[in-house]
């Protein structure tokens, strides 16, 4: 299966490639691993006259540790990030770039297109969205910084203009006494998620002070409630109280009833892996080192 | 919208030899290999980025060669199977497929020893987990993969001996 015939740029720098994408304004796709954007343009699902290339972007490439935030460039490889030793200092990083696909797709595919792709069911959504991370995105008119929850509109939509693109990830440190985790149930390790949960815990004295839990999977975009975490927040967290905020959030869910498992399936299995990520999450916040796959489904 | 579409000038070193070609930006990786550079080695199974039966090594990683595009690899030092065997003398992975049957049909092979190498080049001694997650982007319809993890580890122990 070929691509339909397009016209190709590779930009040597990031001015080059933004002077590129306003000169075409909305007409040029950014091409960063193709992981995503190949499999569409050989499915000829959508129009791609006009490819800008970043993948010779080297300077978007790094992660890095400054104070209390770890920076990622948008072209961080998933598994530059995985094998990073920052995705052991922060499991949950490890979770998610560890955990996508396969060896193959992780060495092509990028943080910043994992984002921007805006995938309902994706692994970096999901995952950053626990870890309250920003994405720095740059245009001809400057820099802007937003939470990953805004960046992402809807299913396959972000708030990016056609001539800005993601250049960083910001992602806070959980301190002293914080976990989290993330798991997904797949059908298959090259298969998008079925569903995903991640789940944030800060815990002082033993009492949870600040809770998040996102769900992938589960509608248009990651799904997260405030009451569930409420249930969460004052608590001495255990398995009573994981599940009182599963059911919660899980009710806040839409999931679609598709070829990967009909609605209630998707709610059971949903409910389950926020009760074993919030386990994990627990266990991280205690200081333990856990590590743990996907569930396979 | 309709314009003529320039070619892209395209630098690789396939298994240490130098190939340059003009090629349409379309042109995928996989392609490139098979139909311009007659290395047919290399399988296409699905073609839809899932089976693994493309996979070649990108810089020394494994990539699905159906998933790249040629001008993506341009200026990268590519491993397909043919360049496994040296001097007639098939590559201890090669050997230990044969010995232990780790092949039936032979679709999902090339793809399978490249990313089997990738994993030893990274890990010389992986265990048995860490085998099935190197390989799980790798179908195999015929063996049930146990051989292919029987392969793998005695491959590993002659090559850390070696
Ligand atoms: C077989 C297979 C299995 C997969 N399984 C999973 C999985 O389990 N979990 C998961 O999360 N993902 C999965 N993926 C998707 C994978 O993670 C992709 O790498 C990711 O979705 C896109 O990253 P990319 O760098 O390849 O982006 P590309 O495919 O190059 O681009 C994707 C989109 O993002 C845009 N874009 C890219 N970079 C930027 C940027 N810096 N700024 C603005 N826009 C940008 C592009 O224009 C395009 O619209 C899978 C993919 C395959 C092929
Ligand atoms: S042919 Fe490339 S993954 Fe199947
Ligand atoms: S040997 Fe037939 S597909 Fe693997």
């Amino acid at each position: 299966m070929y691509p339909a015939p397009f016209a190709y740029h590779r930009p040597a720098s990031l001015d080059e490639a933004l002077s590129l994408l306003a000169a075409h304004a909305g007409a040029a796709t950014v091409l960063a691993g193709g992981q995503s954007l190949i499999p569409m343009m050989k499915l000829r699902v959508g129009e791609f006259h006009r490819i800008v290339d970043i993948g010779r972007l080297h300077g978007l490439s790094y992660i890095e540790r400054r104070g209390d935030t770890v920076h990622i460039g948008a072209l961080t490889r998933h598994a530059q990030i995985a094998a990073s030793p920052l995705a052991r200092e922060f499991a949950l990083l490890g979770d998610v770039a560890g955990g996508i696909a396969d060896r193959q797709v992780r060495t092509m595919g990028t943080i910043g297109g994992g984002l921007a792709m805006a995938d309902a069911n994706a692994c970096w959504p999901c995952g950053l969205r626990t870890a309250g991370a920003r994405a720095v995105c740059t245009s001809p008119r400057g820099v802007r910084t937003i939470g990953v929850d805004e960046l992402i509109v809807d299913s396959y939509t972000t708030c990016l203009a056609s001539d800005e693109l993601i250049t960083e990830v910001q992602v806070p440190l959980p301190g002293a006494g914080t976990g989290a985790a993330y798991i997904a149930c797949k059908r298959s390790a090259p298969a998008y998620p079925t569903v995903a949960a991640g789940v944030l815990i800060a815990l002082e004295g033993g009492v949870c002070l600040r809770a998040r839990i996102v769900l992938g999977g589960a509608g248009s975009t990651t799904v997260v409630s405030a009451e569930a975490e409420a249930a969460l927040r004052g608590s001495a967290v255990g398995p009573e109280q994981l599940a009182k905020a599963a059911e919660l959030v899980v009710g806040a869910a839409s999931p679609p009833a598709d070829a990967r498992g009909s609605e209630s399936f998707k709610r059971a299995m949903l409910r389950s892996l926020v009760v074993e990520a919030g386990q994990r999450a627990l266990a991280r916040a205690r200081g333990e080192q856990t590590t743990g796959g996907h569930r396979y489904a | 919208m309709p314009e003529t579409i320039q070619p892209v000038f395209v630098e690789v070193v396939v298994n240490g030899y130098t190939y340059q070609r003009e090629v349409e930006p379309r042109l995928l990786l996989v392609e490139l290999l098979r139909e311009e550079l007659g290395l047919t080695g290399t399988h296409v199974g699905c073609d839809t980025s899932y089976c693994g039966a493309c996979t070649v090594l990108l810089d020394g990683r494994p990539v699905k060669s159906c998933t790249v595009l040629a001008v993506q690899a341009d200026g990268s030092a590519i491993e397909t199977v043919e360049g496994l065997e040296r001097d007639g003398e098939l590559h201890p992975l090669q050997a230990a497929f044969s010995e232990h049957h780790a092949l039936q049909c032979g679709y999902c092979t090339p793809g399978m020893l490249m990313a089997c190498k990738s994993l030893l080049d990274e890990n010389p001694a992986p265990g048995r987990e860490a085998i099935r997650k190197g390989i799980a982007g790798n179908v195999c319809r015929c063996t049930g993969y146990q051989n292919i993890l029987a392969a793998v580890e005695d491959a590993a122990t002659k090559l850390r001996g070696a």
